[in-house]
């Protein structure tokens, strides 16, 4: 008797292989939590990977302007997983108020400062880092961090044009720059897991879900993913999450993971970008290229 | 597509649904990104307002529309107008949902052509009508096969620039099908298309009437989705063994994903190629119920009954089934990809399955012309883009299949200069081709230059026979101790003797041995210098940790014609036929010292008594 594999089981595996592959390779390894379905599923995706247990740092870049959710839900499952914690931020710019919604800076310019550049030098450990005490709670400052040479991300192809030409292992270059013409081949599972000094790899072990994906291994996991994303009475929700003063909810009023699943098969999203709500993109011309060139997740 | 058929599909649920990878291949300008434009458009996959905003951007622009722009989401590559990398589209049919591979068709970016191709189930091969079969349909013919595609169909497009002429089409259909015969790949149809206008892509039209086969999107919904591979033997690379102590987590996990096969708790099972065995006592699983049973494409985690020492990159199969073949020379079939030509002597990294080794270029066969399929031999080295049988050499034996027997552990890839840069396929073990590392030692000794003064002479003056002693066992077991406490008796001795405190953890030894390929070349290194040294009459200590039978026999064949004695501490892992004394930890430095020195002599490298 041979059971079969949904597509939810292939998309697991595959991305389980992924992850262990990674904690294989690389000793400096990180992964990014956004704290938004697709990060966390990531993390889900890790406990999977190993047992119920987390053995990687998870990094989140608080541009310091998230929707205030975002970091209490944060608190919360970082404590109640024993996560190692790692939180990244332009305490600078903060300070001078060099920021789109303080109105100094434009909001692609600032996606790229509070972002983009937060996010190389808290990997590449020149920016101070703050991780989570677990006793106390707090987090607590270090300074001259190892780079991390191993950076998971929770990038998926269908999200727009340029996610869809990632490799499963891309490597970057010393700027952190992605030289997309010069990918190296990746073939049968065979991953480039070697990389040159001053250089880093960015695994994506979600190339392969869709945002339905997503949302139907939440729902068959049940995943306590956070609550913005359904409609608590007004008739508005958000769908892909961000910084507070760039990103919108959209109308809609399903208030359950089964809401959205049924809203993304057959309803009014079916034929909807997922990131429509985000202000930035538009600014880019319609596609995240430059600002993923640079270093953007 | 009908939106009632897809809203029934809906509602059944995507999750049983499997979603299908088809790669689509061809030469540059045949027109790849258009038909996959076209099936995007003609079957409503696109998101709502993508196919007005091109449009209106073209109409900006002021230059015509065209479908392959749908695709072109990168700016440089809309300049350029050819696709650099493989991007990956979603699209449903009335059967299932597919993931479009847009394969390049540049001989520039044909690393990028291999990517998008293995990853997929399927190929659709696109030929202009009226350019023909090109250099580069042949080529990519060749390696779908290579990569083991073996669905496919041919779409000759482009008829509208032909006339839509029945003649034009049969002509490449036969010249094409006789081809790709040589190559293993039987299409199942070759189909007459207009991209640009729509005509058998996802419907018929009127412009073919004397074509009566599938239309593309029909030719899709045709293939079958591979089988799970359960019929074959179980073959489970693994990929690396868990232990989360410090979480309070004490199962020891061997996980890995199963190749092929099937796996239940109680099996016997045995690691290639180390050979040990052991008993499935569990399957392991977070937030998921209890399975006595697992089967091909899975990710499993599992523990033993009774433990075993393994690495990473064994291969765990089922003692009542066949085993994998095991050897250090393998007979290969690969396709080179890096920007330098792949050569001899140099050291490069092989990765099989979960195995991760240092492997050398031994021999080339024939190197072959994948468009022409021509072969050439006397080759001294592989170029970009070639195809070639050759002959790879191992420092250890590695475990696979032959790529005709089981495809999943019979392939492999090859990494220059940190990426990959070659693929290919094992098709057998190889097994009379001569020893890297004794040719080498035998070419040493040839062009040693030496003195008059023999090691007889030397051995008269230093009143003792050289030898280089090895202290082998698990790290952090009080070797380096031993090794020093001996070399301070010898030397009390007044013996020639010297210990080489090479820290392990300089060159990687005491990190993960799956996390780096620098061991190798640090026994290298001891070898080297180990026969130096007894060459000069001396002793030379050293301490290994982890050392294995493999990797004694390099340190053996590297200081040959010098001698060796083996000290193994605790739980070496040797065979003791390997091991000249056993101690037991935990050591006493100074008495073993004794122990090993009291050796010395019985074997007489240190006579008490000599005349």
């Amino acid at each position: 008797m041979t059971k079969t594999m949904t597509q939810l089981d292939v998309l697991e595996a595959q991305s389980v292989y992924i992850l262990r592959e990674a904690y294989r390779s690389f000793k400096q390894l990180v992964m990014l939590w956004s704290i938004g379905k697709d990060s966390t599923v990531l993390l889900w995706l890790a406990r999977k990977a190993f047992f119920g247990h987390v053995p990687v740092p998870l990094m989140h870049i608080d541009t310091g302007f998230k929707i205030p959710e975002m970091i209490q839900y944060r608190d919360t499952f970082a404590l109640k997983w024993k996560l190692n914690l790692i939180v990244g931020q332009d305490v600078e710019a903060l300070e001078h108020k060099h920021t789109f919604p303080d109105g100094n800076l434009s909001r692609l310019v600032c996606c790229k400062r509070l972002k983009s550049e937060t996010l190389k030098h808290t990997l590449s450990g020149e920016w101070p880092r703050w991780a989570l005490n677990h006793k106390t709670g707090a987090y607590e400052r270090q300074d001259g961090g190892e780079p991390f040479t191993g950076v998971i991300v929770g990038a998926r192809a269908d999200e727009e044009g340029s996610r869809s030409k990632e490799r499963y292992f891309s490597p970057r270059d010393t700027h952190s720059e992605w030289d997309i013409a010069e990918q190296p081949p990746e073939l049968w599972n065979q991953f480039n897991t070697d990389f040159a000094p001053g250089t880093h790899v960015r695994i994506h072990p979600l190339l392969d879900w869709t945002e339905l994906n997503i949302w139907e291994y939440i729902e068959r996991e049940n995943i306590p993913i956070i609550d913005l994303y359904f409609d608590k009475g007004d008739g508005k929700r958000y769908r892909s999450l961000g910084c507070a003063p760039c990103t919108g909810p959209v109308d809609s009023t399903a208030q359950n993971v089964r809401e959205v699943i049924e809203e993304l098969r057959s309803g009014k999203f079916s034929n909807i970008a997922e990131r429509s709500g985000r202000q930035q993109d538009a600014e880019d011309g319609g596609g995240l290229e430059t600002l993923r060139r640079e270093g953007y997740m | 597509m009908s939106t009632v058929l897809e809203s029934q599909m809906i509602k059944n649920g995507t999750q049983g649904a499997q979603k299908m990878n088809i790669v689509i291949i061809g030469h540059v300008d045949h027109g790849k990104s258009t038909l996959i434009g076209r099936l995007l458009a003609d079957t409503q996959s696109l998101p709502k307002g993508k196919l007005e905003a091109v449009k209106a951007q073209c109409a900006y622009h002021a230059r015509p529309f065209e479908y392959a722009f749908l695709l072109d989401a990168l700016k440089d590559e809309q300049s350029q107008g050819i696709t650099i990398d493989s991007a990956r589209c979603f699209f449903k049919s009335k059967k299932r949902e597919y993931i479009l591979i847009d394969a390049p068709g540049h001989i520039e970016f044909l690393k990028n052509m291999i990517s998008g191709a293995a990853r997929a189930e399927a190929a659709v091969l696109v030929i202009d009508a009226h350019e023909g079969v090109q250099e580069n349909s042949r080529r990519h013919g060749y390696l779908l096969g290579m990569l083991g595609i073996r669905q496919a169909i041919v779409c000759v497009n482009k008829m509208d620039l032909a006339g839509y002429d029945r003649r034009v089409f049969e002509r490449i259909r036969s010249e094409f099908s006789a081809f790709l015969t040589q190559t293993g790949i039987a299409p199942r149809h070759f189909i007459p298309i207009s991209a640009r206008d729509g005509f058998n892509v996802a419907a018929a039209g009127d412009a073919m009437p004397w074509y009566d086969g599938p239309t593309v999107l029909e030719a899709l919904d045709g293939f079958e989705k591979e089988p799970p591979r359960v019929g074959q033997p179980l073959r489970l690379p693994i990929q690396d063994i868990y232990k989360f102590t410090e979480q309070g987590d004490n199962r020891r996990i061997f996980a890995g994903r199963i190749e092929t096969g099937t796996l239940r708790v109680g099996d016997a099972v045995v690691f290639y190629p180390s050979g040990k065995r052991s008993t499935i006592a569990s399957i392991e699983a977070f937030n998921a119920p209890p399975v006595h049973e697992a089967t091909a494409g899975e990710a499993v985690g599992v523990t033993l009954r009774e433990q075993v020492y393994v690495r990473p990159g064994e291969l765990l199969v089922r003692t009542d089934e066949s085993p994998p073949a095991t050897a250090r020379q393998l007979r290969v079939n690969l396709f080179w990809m890096g920007r330098e030509p792949m050569i001899f002597n140099k050291r490069y990294l092989l990765k099989l399955g979960t195995a991760r080794a240092p492997v050398w270029l031994r021999q080339i066969r024939t190197v072959l012309d994948a468009s022409e399929l021509t072969t050439e031999r006397n080759r001294r080295h592989i170029q970009r883009h070639d195809v070639a049988e050759c002959v790879l050499e191992t420092l250890k034996p590695i475990a696979f299949d032959p790529t005709a027997e089981i495809a999943q552990t019979g392939r492999f890839v090859l990494i220059d200069n940190y990426h990959i840069a070659g693929g290919g396929v094992v098709l057998q073990a190889e097994s009379n081709a001569a020893d890297r590392l004794s040719e080498h030692v035998q070419q040493r000794e040839k062009s040693w230059r030496r003195s008059r003064i023999t090691p007889l002479m030397r051995s008269y003056r230093t009143g003792q026979r050289s030898t280089l002693v090895v202290i082998a066992g698990p790290p952090q077991t009080g070797k380096a101790a031993l090794a020093q406490a001996l070399e301070e008796k010898l030397f009390a001795a007044g013996r020639q003797v010297y210990y080489l405190g090479l820290d392990n953890s300089l060159l990687g030894m005491d990190e993960d041995i799956s996390r780096n390929y620098l061991r190798d070349e640090y026994l290298r290194r001891l070898g080297e210098v180990a026969h130096v040294f007894t060459d000069a009459g001396m002793i030379l200590i050293t301490t290994v940790s982890d050392l294995d039978s493999y990797e004694l026999q390099v340190l053996r064949t590297l200081n040959h014609p010098g001698e060796n004695l083996i000290i193994g501490v605790g739980a070496h892992g040797l065979a003791a036929a390997d091991v000249d004394l056993k101690l037991n930890v935990p050591l006493n430095p100074s008495e073993a010292a004794g122990q090993v020195a009291n050796l010395l002599t019985e074997r007489h490298y240190l006579p008490e008594y000599y005349l």
